[in-house]
């Protein structure tokens, strides 16, 4: 059990410049979840935690000893592709057994005939083979064990892939996209699994991801990057109730939270769309943006003084415990929706006018820079 | 789509297949009925396909000395123990096993780890080393054979099994062939190997190797075929020891200088000649197709 640490790693392609800078500390044990849109460099950084990549700078230190120079194969790491990358020729034992066959057996041990002959080899095959079975029995993949890959669903090849990186007992399990290839109800499925799995074993996950809702749901702590860098580092609630750039606010949360041009007065009162929030901030005439998370919204068939905004339905989307609401302010293109409880809307049909108000402390605003700008103390 | 089937067109279409396969295999079957036909029946065109398979007397026996009697054959069984008997076809065949197979596995040897050189590692000058290779394959075997033949005469090569391997041993349309097929072997099945500590050598013999089944018996089949048929490099190679003839050489035993060919015994081995090939060939094919069809990567 070890930490990870990342310090100051920089990675360019050519003149691009895909990680600026990354310094993390990942702690040891812990789900940790690098996510954020295609082409943020996640996928980047983990290959280099992995050794499959070279940072252009910086370091990376497993247990605190530098492993810049150290063979992925050595850095005890295991990984899982989302292509599952299982060895297509090899039965799944095979493939599980692999990495074993490979760190346990000298060089002499693995060769075909003259191996079979050396005294050492026989119990420390026994013993990788049982190591093999004991993981398939977790997995629950012991009657798979003689089939190849290519006769095995997506979901199977995805245990096995896991199986293949959890026999070798590794310091920390490096994983990439393993679910995107999966349908969706198999996924929400593997979701739990994967988490209840990092339980059980109490090793380090470090998991990338694009999805927000897989890095909600399964991480101890959750990696927001974008363009290279880390926006935001932070427990998963964290994260989604007090993002600190506008655009993890907009990358986390689905449906995605509504954004509404405002304007801080000379007051530091704030007035999105023209209804005013009741606190302050610390910015003077300036342009800043609101963001009202769909959940956050209120919705009245009257509005009460000046606040609140006048919406006109467009779309009413069923997701059975609750309603979304889409529609656009009135007098503005802007798009909003709201989340609400079927009882409450039960009245309202498409075309239909009705208020939405933001509930009162759920407001954020942001400033021109895109950083959050918080309300004052007891405005 | 356009399931309806027009019956002129098909007609037209197997016709002209019909016909070009009719031309393909025509000389097959002369072949074939030669060596089983009796000198007399040959030059006079007679007797069909098997032939008449009348007793004939072998002449050349009886210049021997040996009884006319003793002489008497059947036109096939002639022929055929001719082929073994005027020329060590045998010795031929195990010499034709032993060139084709050596350049075939050198070539592998070479090509596998250049194609995947080529393909998934990132090096300065790949493209341009990649551009060379696309150049030798406009090289033509007969432009650079004289200089091969004195470079392997000057080191004392020629007349050697060698000299019948060596300048085959780097196959480019090998390195192309797989090189084109590496780039479709997906990048973290490579990475998942290094993972799993692999060298890079190991993963070209335990990784690559096994994923690229289809594409090596693609290329085993134009490789084997080449080496196998070739008549003009062993004709430059091997100037004067016979024990290194390979099948095709083995046919001029046949052609008679003055006293006219023997066309029976030749066209039987001929026959000989070919017949691992097809057979090869049609195994070949059965996995060639069983490999691509189930080579599911993803």
């Amino acid at each position: 059990m070890s930490d990870i640490r990342l310090n100051a790693i920089f990675k360019t392609f050519g003149t691009t410049e895909v990680l600026r800078g990354i310094d993390l500390d990942i702690r040891a044990g812990e789900f940790l979840t690098l996510v954020g849109p295609s082409g943020c460099g996640k996928s980047t950084l983990l290959r280099i935690i992995a050794g499959l990549e070279t940072q252009t700078s910086g370091d990376v230190e497993i247990a605190g000893t530098p492993v810049n120079h150290v063979r992925a194969s050595d850095r005890d790491l295991a990984m899982v592709f989302q292509s599952y990358a299982l060895y297509p020729h090899l039965t799944v034992r095979q493939n599980m057994a692999t990495p074993l066959v490979l760190r346990d057996l000298t060089f002499w041990e693995r060769a075909p005939i003259v191996g079979h002959a050396l005294p050492g080899r026989r119990p420390k095959v026994k013993s990788l083979h049982a190591a093999v079975d004991d993981v398939a029995q977790v997995l629950k993949i012991e009657h798979l064990m003689d089939r190849k890959p290519g006769q095995l669903s997506g979901g199977q090849r995805q245990r096995v892939a896991l199986g293949r990186a959890m026999v070798r007992k590794p310091v920390a399990f490096l994983m990439d996209e393993p679910l995107s290839n999966l349908d969706a109800a198999l996924r929400v499925h593997m979701r739990s699994e994967l988490a209840e799995l990092h339980r059980s074993l109490g090793v380090t996950f470090i998991y990338v991801t694009h999805d927000q809702a897989e890095a909600l749901t399964m991480s101890n702590r959750m990696a927001v990057m974008m363009d290279g860098d880390i926006l935001q580092l932070g427990a998963p609630d964290e994260v989604y109730d007090d993002p600190k750039d506008r655009r993890v606010a907009e990358f986390v949360g689905s449906p995605k939270i509504n954004m509404l041009p405002g304007r801080a007065d000379g007051h530091g009162r704030v007035a999105a769309l023209g209804a005013p929030l009741h606190r302050h901030v610390g910015l003077q005439d300036q342009d800043v943006t609101v963001g009202i998370r769909p959940e956050h919204l209120q919705l009245t068939t009257t509005q009460a003084d000046n606040e609140g905004w006048p919406f006109r339905v467009t779309h009413k989307e069923n997701m059975g415990a609750d309603f979304f609401l889409h529609g656009t302010v009135n007098g503005s293109n802007h798009r909003m929706v709201a989340r609400a409880r079927p009882e409450d809307v039960a009245e309202v049909a498409i075309g239909h006018d009705v208020f939405l108000r933001a509930q009162s402390g759920k407001a954020m605003v942001f400033g021109g820079d895109d950083r959050r700008v918080y309300f004052a103390e007891g405005a | 789509m356009n399931n309806q089937v027009h019956p002129v067109r098909e007609a037209i279409k197997h016709a002209v297949l019909i016909l070009g396969a009719l031309i393909v295999i025509l000389p097959f079957y002369v072949m074939v009925s030669y060596s089983l036909k009796s000198p007399h029946e040959i030059e006079s065109n007679t007797g069909g396909f098997f032939g008449a398979q009348e007793p004939m007397v072998d002449e050349y026996c009886v210049k021997l000395g040996n009884p006319r009697d003793a002489c008497v054959e059947t036109p096939v069984v002639y022929n055929y123990t001719q082929a073994f008997k005027k020329a060590p076809l045998l010795r031929y065949l195990l010499n034709g096993i032993l060139v084709t197979a050596s350049i075939f596995i050198i070539q592998v040897l070479v090509a596998l780890p250049c194609a995947y050189a080529l393909s998934k590692l990132k090096f300065w000058g790949r493209d341009f080393v990649f551009g060379l290779v696309m150049f030798c394959l406009l090289i033509p075997v007969h432009a650079i054979a004289l200089p091969i033949y004195i470079m392997l005469a000057k080191i004392g090569l020629t007349n050697t099994y060698a000299s019948l391997v060596i300048p085959w041993t780097i196959s480019v349309f090998g390195i192309f062939l797989m090189r084109q097929f590496f780039m479709t072997v997906p990048d973290d099945l490579i990475d998942a190997a290094r993972m799993d500590g692999m060298s890079e050598f190991s993963i070209i013999w335990k990784v690559m190797l096994p994923t690229a089944v289809p594409a090596l018996l693609a290329f085993a089949i134009f490789s084997v075929v080449a080496h196998w048929n070739d008549y003009f490099w062993p004709r430059v190679a091997i100037t004067g020891n016979r024990d290194l003839y390979t099948p095709p050489l083995g046919l001029r035993e046949f052609k008679g200088d003055a006293d006219g060919s023997i066309w029976g015994p030749m066209m039987a081995t001929a026959t000989i000649i070919v017949t691992p090939l097809i057979a090869a060939f049609l195994l070949a094919q059965r996995r060639f197709i069983e490999g691509i069809t189930l080579s599911g990567m993803k």
